[in-house]
């Protein structure tokens, strides 16, 4: 058994004092090792909340630099951070919420190359990138690795989200390709209200709790879409598919694929 | 006249229609990026011509959603 010591113990009280969660759980979480892909709008509010519940090892893959326009939402990055690479202005605020907390940093972003090696030493993956090339990437991944994931989208006033468990829906069965470059515009071109990628970014931070403690029911086979300017929150049913092309009996998919940018989001991704 | 339920809401439809014919009703911005279930079955795409509705059905309409944001 873990040894907490006082410190520990004041520090993660309001978990410790949980039924569901308690000291075994809380052991859980300090033990977890948890990969956050992108530290943008959803990434930044997921790895603060798991920072300061305790998950032990967090690593955190991003290839850019903050900009003075990801302020209006992405909080793990302050003012005096713009032009710092995105993973070492991410890794200072972790450690000042936790300094217990092991960062590991991938100042790259992520490749049908480099993809699986940096996932396998994870047991949970949180998608928080900005764009389909880069989320099915991240599906196709941890479909092969067989790694629970969380993803999450999020658009305007809108979001959306699930909870891969290795044996149910892929995002493959629900979408089975990425759309057409620039056929769905992405935040940086049609904006988002900042605190939607709260909303979001902690309903995905729970959802990796949850995993980790195993309390409660995931959002496995379930996709849950909102609408802030209505607050309608609404839970789909989706089923593994038998003819997925990746998750499927003869899958079609069999390695990772580098998806083309469009050479808008090139373009946006520069600024 | 029937009744199906699209996205949760309860809609009057005139049968026989279409998946195709759905979309166009539901004036669905990009109706080539939208992923359609019927009673929780995934329908597909070749299919969204032919295959029909019955009265009582439940229809969802899936969008992609793809910021993150950078």
């Amino acid at each position: 058994m873990y040894d907490f010591t006082e410190e520990e113990l004041n520090r993660y009280s309001r978990h410790i004092l949980l039924k569901d969660v308690g000291v075994e759980g809380q052991e859980k979480i300090l033990a977890a090792k948890v990969l956050v892909i992108g530290a943008g709008g959803l990434g930044a509010p997921v790895a603060m909340y798991l920072a300061a519940a305790g998950v032990g090892n967090i690593g955190i893959v991003d290839g850019d630099v903050v900009d003075l326009s990801n302020l209006q939402r992405q909080i793990i990055h302050t003012t005096p951070d713009v032009g710092k690479p995105k993973v070492v202005s991410a890794k200072e605020t972790i450690a000042a919420i936790n300094p217990h907390i092991k960062v590991d940093v991938y100042q790259d972003f992520l490749r049908a190359d480099n993809a699986l090696d940096i996932i396998k030493n994870y047991d949970f993956v949180v998608d928080g990138t900005d764009n389909f090339p880069v989320k099915f990437l991240i599906n196709d991944a941890c479909v092969m690795a067989g790694k629970p994931f969380s993803h999450g989208g999020i658009l305007r006033f809108e979001g959306q989200t699930f909870t891969y468990v290795p044996g149910h829906a892929c995002y493959r069965c629900m979408f089975k390709t990425p759309p057409p470059p620039n056929a769905v515009p992405t935040c940086s071109q049609a904006g988002v209200l900042g605190a939607i990628a709260g909303m979001l970014g902690t309903i995905q931070a729970a959802e990796t709790l949850k995993y980790i403690t195993g309390v409660g029911e995931l959002l496995t086979d379930k996709l849950l879409t909102f609408n802030a300017k209505t607050m309608d929150f609404r839970k789909v049913n989706v089923h593994r598919r038998d003819n997925c092309p990746l998750c499927g009996e003869n899958p079609t998919i069999t390695e990772l694929i580098n998806y083309e940018q469009s050479v808008c989001d090139l373009a946006a991704h520069k600024n | 006249m029937a009744t199906i339920t699209v996205n949760g809401e309860k809609q009057e439809v005139a049968l026989p229609i279409t998946v195709s014919g759905l979309i166009k009703q539901n004036n669905v911005a990009e109706p080539e990026m939208v992923s359609v279930q019927v009673n929780e079955e995934f329908v597909e795409r070749e299919d969204f011509d032919t295959k029909t509705f019955n009265d009582g059905d439940t229809v969802d309409f899936l969008y992609f959603m793809g910021g993150g944001c950078r």
